[in-house]
């Protein structure tokens, strides 16, 4: 149709068009961020991915750690300090909107920073808050770079990507080796930002050493649209196991994709599956989730808080995630740290955080010991989904069923 | 290894996506080729209609293939509604002003639903969502196969509306000369509501299409509307048969380059072959020339 007087020609659209997304992308028309600033004692910091493409997560993780605050404020606060006022930050699942977000923290005067759940994300908040000597506590991101680089403001609640791959391929061989080795070929399937490229690259080469052949690893953006062509790869290959490494949505598509396509492998193995330790997938796809395996970060099952937890959240129709129970221990980490430091002070708040031993948390890592700021007791488990739900199947100490390996046709 | 086993059902793959992705781009095209604007609400407005789909399953049991006829009808008059009293009104006759006013419904549109159902990404199970055809090289999914079908039919549907009917005169009248239209006694703010209309029917069609096999949170549409844009400026900017064509092709080039580059660079292939069709010709596959 011909251009109008009042109308826009390509270059105009094409311009505007890559202002518009270029605006979008670096987040500058999302929504402003909620502050709450209440003049209470202790501000804290709680940095999530609430918007844009890791936003479940994210919320899942501001979800875990205000139910915390919530906890402590109405059993009085801190002892000696008072209440917690939780100053909400949305990272909009990019570095550059968490780094934002911490430079407003920092002006409101927070104490310390909780959260971040990404690895690209925790790497350039934890440095943002580096400059400012500001405590910073993360909950889930697992590259190892987040705690090696000498910042003195940085703990990690968690299990980095070290002591993840060197777990499960662990339980991967004892798994196989129990079954017989009926495993020897693999494909690793990945999303491709720091967390599953980083992740591919510890398996490409671990896996080899303990007698597995890789056929293939596979990149994938998120968000992708379709796996059909990821899974025809696949079913050309017929690897024994798939190892995916992405995030919830992503594995839920690849894994629907590949009961779409009739694809039988011996299993699916995955580590820090997006969805393969959810409740909300099993629930909702019981059939492609069945007999998947993960190692993942899991409460423990035999904790009676974190049981208690688990029947608060299923009571506000909510899935009871890792993000969840591993920012509502992060909160009370803070908590104890902050009561020990006797002060809502960014340097003796540092000083109680490195020399924790706290042991009121949920997850399965005995008391917190931090050295160069990575907790050294955090490890993660091996899942199965089983009977449409998910056990611990390794270690022994934490099981409550056996593996089922290879899967049963 | 990359055999035709392989190749076959990566292009095959490649025109079932490229079907979605005309829907998405066929409703972008109708509204820039007679209101001369880039709707940035789009994706937002396909995520709105996701949810629709999704809460007409959960709440009413409707199979989204019976939902589209209740929600393109509904979604007809959404459209309709934000174009002839928030768009219009808004944008004094400014086609930079629409795309600004679009750009605020998108992030009006996308919080909203963040805020009334959390960022929880949701799916729906039907019984046919697993349910494949054996073509011998592949199995083809029904409901892409579905979608495929549903993309002609649209598109032709379209075709037929702006080619023999009134409104279809009307809409291309104003298209083409807007003053002359309404010198003829054309109501020119009804056929621009009307034609956005449409557009937004064309989403909540697609969405109804896509969410058998795909999921609903409230930035799902984003990963649709860039590659939307895409086919709209490669198929010729208000082109119903260059947005089909674009998508097929669209669909094949991020199929096969997915399967030759890797998914990470699946959308090279997308842009490369953007940026030759340009060269060559400007106004894309099927444009007018200026």
């Amino acid at each position: 149709m011909p251009n109008q007087k009042n109308s826009l020609s390509r270059r105009q659209v094409l311009a505007t068009t890559a202002v518009g997304v270029a605006a979008a992308a670096s987040g500058s028309i999302a929504m402003p961020s909620v502050l709450r600033a209440q003049g209470a004692p202790v501000k804290l910091g709680v940095l999530h991915p609430v918007t844009g493409a890791l936003s479940y997560s994210g919320q899942q993780g501001r979800l875990g750690t205000t139910m915390a605050i919530e906890e402590i404020n109405a059993a009085g606060g801190i002892k000696g300090l008072g209440k917690i006022d939780a100053v909400l930050g949305d990272a909009q699942s990019t570095p550059d909107g968490g780094t934002a977000e911490v430079e407003k923290m920092n002006s409101a005067n927070v104490v310390c920073v909780v959260g971040g759940y990404a690895s690209n994300i925790c790497l350039a908040t934890t440095q943002a808050a580096a400059r400012y000597e500001l405590p910073y506590v993360v909950d889930v991101g697992v590259a190892d770079g987040i705690v090696t680089r000498g910042l003195k403001n940085t703990f990690r609640f968690g299990p980095g990507f070290g002591v993840i791959s060197k777990t499960a391929l662990t339980n991967l061989a004892a798994i196989n080796d129990q079954a017989g080795k009926p495993a020897k070929t693999v494909m690793i399937v990945h999303e491709d930002t720091l967390f599953g490229s980083g992740l591919a690259k510890l398996l490409n080469a671990q896996l080899p050493q303990q007698g597995f052949e890789i056929l293939e690893t596979i990149p994938h953006p998120t968000p992708t649209r379709d796996f059909n062509n990821v899974v025809l790869k696949i079913k050309a290959q017929n690897p024994d196991l798939v190892i995916p490494a992405n995030y919830y949505n992503e594995y839920v598509l690849l894994a629907r994709t590949m009961q779409q396509q009739q694809v039988k492998t011996k299993g699916i193995y995955s580590v820090l599956g997006g969805a393969a330790s959810s409740y909300k997938f099993v629930k909702e796809f019981p059939e492609a989730a069945r007999y998947i395996m993960d190692c993942n970060h899991w409460f423990d099952p035999r904790n009676e808080k974190a049981l208690a937890l688990k029947k608060k959240i299923e009571a506000k129709d909510q899935f009871y995630t890792y993000e969840v129970y591993m920012n509502y221990s992060c909160v009370y980490l803070i908590a104890d740290a902050l009561e020990r430091a006797g002060a809502a002070d960014r340097a003796k708040l540092t000083d109680a955080l490195a020399s924790s031993t706290f042991s009121g948390h949920l997850m399965p890592y005995g008391s917190t010991k931090f050295v160069n700021g990575q907790n050294e007791g955090a490890a993660p488990v091996n899942t199965q989904v089983l009977d449409n739900d998910i056990k611990v199947v390794l270690p022994a100490t934490f099981a409550n069923a056996k593996p089922v390996f290879p899967r049963p046709a | 290894m990359l055999s035709s086993a392989i190749l076959i059902p990566a292009v095959l793959n490649g025109l079932l996506i490229g079907a979605i992705y005309a829907l998405v781009a066929l409703g972008l095209t109708l509204i820039y080729g007679v209101l001369h604007i880039i709707n940035f609400a789009h994706g937002a407005l396909l995520s709105a209609a996701l949810f629709a789909a999704f809460f007409s399953f959960r709440l009413l049991g409707l199979d989204p293939y019976v939902a589209v006829f209740l929600l393109a009808p509904m979604f007809f008059v959404i459209g309709y509604t934000l174009q002839r009293f928030i768009i219009g009104p808004a944008s004094h006759g400014d086609d930079r002003n629409m795309l600004l006013v679009t750009l605020g419904i998108a992030v009006v549109v996308e919080n909203a639903l963040l805020y009334a159902f959390r960022a929880d990404t949701r799916t729906i199970d039907v019984p046919y969502a697993f349910q494949t055809i054996d073509v011998g090289w592949t199995f083809l999914a029904i409901p892409r196969m579905v979608g495929f079908v549903a993309a002609f039919a649209v598109a032709l549907t379209l075709w037929l509306l702006m080619t023999f009917t009134d409104v279809g005169r009307a809409i291309r009248a104003v298209a083409k000369e807007k003053l002359g239209a309404e010198l003829a006694g054309i109501d020119v703010g009804h056929i621009y509501a009307v034609t956005f209309g449409l557009g937004t029917a064309c989403v909540a069609i697609a969405a109804c299409l896509l969410i058998p096999t795909y999921y609903v949170n409230p930035h799902v549409g984003d990963a649709f509307v860039l590659v939307a844009f895409t086919i709209v400026v490669l198929g010729g900017m208000g082109s119903v048969p260059g947005a089909l064509i674009g998508a097929l092709l669209v669909g094949v080039v991020e199929s096969l380059s997915g399967l030759f580059l890797g998914e990470s660079l699946g959308q090279i292939g997308i842009f490369l072959i953007f940026i030759a069709v340009l060269l060559v010709r400007p106004s894309g596959l099927f444009g007018a020339r200026a």
